[in-house]
């Protein structure tokens, strides 16, 4: 049964149409990898799974029970702002929010969590530190393990390992297979890395000039429109 | 000096103002914090004149000036907070406009009226002679549901401030949040436009956290820092308000931005 479905969307900013009739659906522990140019629109088709901005038709729509608070999303560009105060420790731990539901405070499996996740990024050491004195890798770790916590079945990335060195980055995907080959966590990953996302990913989402390609990674291989791309 | 300490204490008014302005000072600090961060400081200021509006407007209908005043700001407080999130209109051009202009037909209908009770100077910066008992009630019942919802809220409102896709995405009521920092903020002007006058209330939330963001880097630190400081600003405020006779609310925004030089001060000395 599918978790996610996605008919006929067309998304727009002002009236511009970005993407036109997507039409696609998912199934519980695939692993979605986006792909396109810049500009072609898959941030903005992450704002529109997320709910964060409609779609101008078409309907986009969660099933199988999935609700938001099981969601974990990682942002392309954080809005944050360069002067907030807050600990690494304080960050991630905001991931675990809708895990304990009206409860005001935090109990010991958050912190748990908070922390395996931690380490799992290797960023123990900067627990107490403050967010926005990293350097930008360090921080998109940070932000990575918020989602990481956040996520009870569906995880949603745009561009994960902007700002990571290789060895972080080849971790990373390292991380996100485990967590979909044993957590069966759905994934969707907006990336530039195509060879990777064909390595790891089942299904390829490619977003170009309006139209758009979905389907399983061997039939993207045989397609057209991914041979400029992987040639590349 | 004339009255000792204990002297000073025993005089009703200035125990009402105490009493009044340590939670109110409470409570600024700690949706200060949130307001600075979320760059909704304009909002303080806009209620804080909306605020003086409906004192005018109370008063020259003879009125008890709290009972119009909270409902007028808490609607005032829903309002301003669209009119910033709403990214078509310019949302600080807006709320100057609204704010003048409450301040403005505050002033007209006080002149028109023959004026407020007590005089206009005390109204715009402050006293600590114009509390009543029931100010006094009404000013520690509210006190006491600001500070409940804020430690009821506290992670959700640190996750909506830090980041509100990324709440929104994941299931957080980012908006009704928004909604619940606006409504204690607009009770919290409310109660402090008293001691405070209405031009000065909103540095009362402001100045606590900046100051504490000088010094502080962690979201708590910052929070517990604000609450602190400004606690004590408010009652060495009240304290020289008294013996210099000065305007209240004036002579704690002083003391407050004394503190805010100290704290840069060190935090300058901090980070070489
Ligand atoms: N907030 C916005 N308002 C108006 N237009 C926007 C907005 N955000 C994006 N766009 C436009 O929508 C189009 C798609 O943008 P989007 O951010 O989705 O691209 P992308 O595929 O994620 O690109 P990249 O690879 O650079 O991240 C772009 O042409 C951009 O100009
Ligand atoms: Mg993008």
């Amino acid at each position: 049964m599918a978790i996610l479905e996605c008919t006929d969307v067309t998304m727009s900013y002002e009236g511009v149409n970005v993407f036109e009739h997507l039409s696609f659906s998912l199934e519980r522990g695939d692993y979605l990898c986006i792909l396109g140019e810049n500009g072609s629109g898959k941030s903005t088709l992450m704002k529109g799974l997320l709910g964060l901005l409609k779609p101008s038709s078409g309907e986009i729509k969660y099933s199988d029970g999935l609700v938001k608070s099981e969601i974990g999303y990682l942002p392309q560009q954080s809005p944050v702002q360069r002067d907030f105060p807050a600990s690494v420790y304080e960050v991630v731990l905001s991931g675990t929010l809708n895990r304990k539901g009206l409860s005001p405070f935090y109990g010991r499996r958050e912190r748990k969590l908070a922390d395996d996740n931690l380490k799992r990024l290797s960023i123990t050491h900067l627990k107490n530190s403050c967010y926005r004195d990293l350097s930008g890798g360090q921080q998109q770790r940070v932000l990575l393990a918020r989602a990481l916590c956040a996520t009870k079945s569906l995880l949603l990335l745009d561009e994960p390992v902007t700002g990571l060195d290789p060895v972080v980055s080849a971790e990373f995907y390292g991380l996100i297979s485990e967590l979909n080959h044993d957590d069966k966590i759905t994934v969707i990953m907006v990336s530039h890395d195509v060879k990777q996302s064909v390595a790891a990913a089942t299904h390829i989402l490619h977003l170009e000039n309006k139209t758009c390609f979905f389907g399983m990674v061997d039939e993207y291989k045989k397609s057209s429109i991914s041979d400029q791309f992987m040639n590349k | 000096m004339e009255y000792s300490i204990s002297e000073m204490m025993s005089f009703t008014f200035m125990q009402r103002a105490m009493i009044v302005g340590v939670p109110v000072a409470l409570c600024a600090a700690l949706l200060g914090v949130s307001l600075i961060l979320k760059r909704y400081s304009m909002i303080g200021d806009g209620l804080s004149h909306v605020g003086f509006g409906a004192l005018a407007l109370a008063a020259a209908m003879n009125l008890a000036p709290l009972h119009v005043a909270i409902p007028v700001v808490i609607i005032s407080a829903f309002f301003l907070l669209r009119i910033s999130q709403n990214s078509k209109i310019n949302g600080d051009g807006a709320i100057a406009i609204v704010s003048s202009s409450a301040l403005a037909i505050g002033i007209v209908v006080t002149s028109l009226t023959g004026g407020l009770n007590t005089d206009l100077y005390s109204y715009l910066f402050g006293s600590i002679l114009a509390l009543s008992k029931e100010d006094v009630i009404l000013s520690l019942i509210l006190c006491a549901i600001v500070l409940f919802l804020y430690i009821f809220f506290y992670h959700k409102i640190f996750s909506v401030t830090f980041d509100e896709n990324f709440s929104l995405a994941t299931g957080t009521n980012a908006k009704a949040y928004n909604m619940v920092i606006a409504l204690l903020t607009a009770l919290t002007v409310v109660l402090g436009m008293q001691i405070m006058g209405t031009l000065l209330i909103s540095s009362l939330i402001i100045f606590p956290g900046l100051t504490a963001m000088r010094v502080f880097k962690s979201y708590r630190s910052v929070v517990l820092s604000a609450a602190v400081q400004s606690v004590i600003c408010v009652v060495v405020g009240l304290v020289l308000s008294f013996y210099m006779e000065t305007a209240s609310g004036a002579t704690i925004v002083c003391v407050n931005l004394a503190c805010f030089i100290l704290f840069s001060i060190v935090g300058a000395i901090k980070r070489r």
